[in-house]
């Protein structure tokens, strides 16, 4: 059955030229990446986290990254939310700052709910008289509504997050980043926060790049699966999801290209025990 | 948000699909509306049962639960006070009601207001000028590393330092004049004030700050938005202390300092000349009675009451 719904596909050597400093034209793609490197440390003992990454994301395109501990991913979604810079190649995002959501809500505990996604409106640029309209908007279409004022320890894990995911689209961004976002809540809230994003996504059409080391999350959410290798972090491979959307956890096709993932994932794990 | 009828959900889980039965597709219904409430009740069903109300007794039992242990401790020293003066274990120790005379008498020929109005008076002030200058400058410390690294050891030499070995520098430098009295607070008070809003700033939970980057708060506005507010617990805590090193530097400067204004200290100093333990007593008390009353009336309920928001209180 996995034969057909997942084909693989490698983007080594479809780096393309340059063009411009940090954004792309409005055509092309969301989010590209130029043989990224990142090595942190003293030039003499340098540890290389991220090597050579070319990753072009288009618009409207669902990607989630893969990979066991140590390979780089949240340094790589760090570098394409401009919160540091690659040692060596080139980040571009088209238009506008990324918008970041992490596994920790990172609310702000001073701010009820929906001042949090107005905060996140006033630093994109709304006008004052929009700002509650909007965030109210928001709530609503993460399913919160009338959580406006309850503060955040008030909200449950699930609600947590669903704030933090309509402040994150609150920030008008095009470009969704998400660095394992779902990986503190239990099975049932994150089953049905997949949901809800897959949603959002087909009503809203934004980019995300999604970070996660979880398969069968990467299989169901996403439109393109990257492995990446671990120690440095390096694409292994890559997979096109060509599933029917909406997808749900227990798909059989879900679970048979997750275990052929699954499969390579554990084959870079092990690549380590050797060397 | 309401909560769903216990069992409504599984009620709905067993009726046919709606759907299904008006004639549409099978097996489609991902994507349908009709999913789609079914994850909107999910949602809403566990939201329910993950959240809790939160309780609150009524304003007068509060009150009652909050004021009863220190009366209490009060109570307790007075009769121990009381035991040890009739059981005559100290020659020295005069008896409580002797304390509270002078109190009296202190009350009827009109000093006893004057000397708290005074001191009360200048500590605010001097705590006041001190906030203005504290706070500010901490915060500008975090900000410019290089003057951190000058300024931050000078400010905790000068935290060390009595208050004691700091009048007769004022005195010289200022003369007998409340200039000297309120230089001794702000000595006191500030530097104690700017240090610990250097260390809640760095204590500061990095996600945060991340998190107000990523949204743009950078530079000033970062710090505006994001950076302020979170440490807000944090300076109200500097503040807190900086009014126990100023009200305690108040009280030194006071004692030594022979401005011609009355003050709580005077009063010190004046039963210490006339070797008076009850009006020395009666002086101590009143300088713990504006500690405690500030400490309970001010900032507790303050700090109490940002904590909460945040959901920092233990129930």
């Amino acid at each position: 059955m996995s034969t057909g719904l997942a084909a693989p596909r490698t983007t080594t050597g479809t780096s393309r030229t340059a063009a411009g400093t940090g954004t792309l034209p409005g055509t092309g793609p969301a989010v590209r990446l130029e043989a990224v490197s990142k090595a942190y440390g003293p030039a003499g003992a340098r540890n290389l986290v991220l090597d050579e990454i070319s990753l072009d994301v288009a618009p409207g395109e669902f990607v989630c990254l893969l990979g066991a501990s140590g390979c780089g991913k949240s340094t790589l979604l760090n570098l394409v939310a401009g919160l540091d810079r690659p040692s060596a190649g080139q980040v571009r995002v088209a238009a506008g700052r990324p918008a970041l959501m992490f596994q920790d809500h990172a609310l702000f505990p001073w701010l009820s709910a929906g001042r949090n996604i107005e905060l996140a409106l006033r630093l994109a640029g709304v006008p004052r008289s929009g700002r509650r309209e909007r965030a109210e908007e928001l709530l609503e279409l993460v399913h919160l509504p009338g959580a406006y004022g309850k503060r955040v320890h008030q909200l449950s894990g699930g609600m947590r997050q669903r704030v933090a995911l309509a402040r994150s689209l609150a920030q008008g961004s095009d470009v969704l980043l998400m660095d394992e976002p779902f990986a503190a809540l239990d099975a049932i809230t994150r089953d049905l926060l997949h949901e809800e994003l897959t949603r959002l996504w087909q009503e809203r059409q934004f980019t995300v790049l999604f970070v996660t080391h979880n398969v069968r999350e990467a299989v169901r959410l996403g439109q393109r699966v990257v492995l990446l290798s671990s120690r440095p972090g390096r694409i292994a491979r890559e997979w096109r999801v060509e599933l029917p959307c909406p997808r749900r956890i227990e798909d059989g096709g879900v679970a048979s290209l997750a275990t052929e993932i699954t499969g390579h994932l554990h084959q870079e794990i092990v690549r380590h025990a050797r060397t | 948000m309401p909560a769903p009828e216990p069992g409504a959900a599984p009620a709905a889980a067993s009726v046919p699909d709606p759907a299904a039965a008006h004639g549409t597709e099978p097996g489609t219904d991902h994507g349908t509306a009709h999913a789609a409430d079914d994850a909107q009740s999910m949602a809403s069903g566990l939201d329910a049962l993950e959240t809790r109300a939160e309780q609150k007794g009524s304003g007068a039992q509060r009150l009652l639960a909050k004021a009863t242990p220190p009366l209490l401790a009060a109570a307790l020293v007075l009769a121990l006070w009381q035991t040890a003066y009739l059981l005559n274990w100290s020659q020295v120790l005069p008896a409580p009601s002797a304390v509270f005379g002078e109190l009296g008498d202190a009350w009827s020929d009109g000093t006893l207001l004057p000397a708290i109005w005074h001191s009360t008076l200048r500590c605010v002030f001097g705590f006041g000028l001190a906030a203005a200058i504290g706070l500010p400058l901490g915060l500008l410390l975090t900000r410019v590393a290089p003057l951190r690294t000058v300024l931050r050891p000078t400010l905790t030499a000068i935290q060390s330092l009595p208050a004691a070995a700091l009048v007769p520098v004022a005195i010289i430098a200022l003369g007998n004049s409340e200039g000297a009295v309120y230089a001794t607070v702000l000595l006191g008070a500030v530097p104690s004030i700017a240090v610990t809003v250097i260390a809640t700033v760095e204590q500061l939970p990095p996600l945060l700050l991340r998190a107000g980057r990523s949204m743009g708060a950078t530079g000033l506005r970062g710090t505006a938005l994001v950076v302020v507010p979170a440490a807000l617990p944090g300076f109200l805590s500097a503040l807190r202390q900086g009014w126990t090193f100023g009200w305690r530097a108040l009280m030194t400067a006071e004692l030594i300092t022979a401005t011609p204004l009355p003050g709580i200290g005077q009063m010190l100093a004046e039963g210490k000349e006339s070797n008076s333990m009850s009006l020395v007593l009666a002086s101590v008390l009143l300088i713990l009675a504006v500690g405690v009353l500030v400490e309970s009336a001010l900032f507790q309920p303050l700090e109490r009451r940002l904590l909460t928001n945040r959901g920092l209180t233990i129930p």
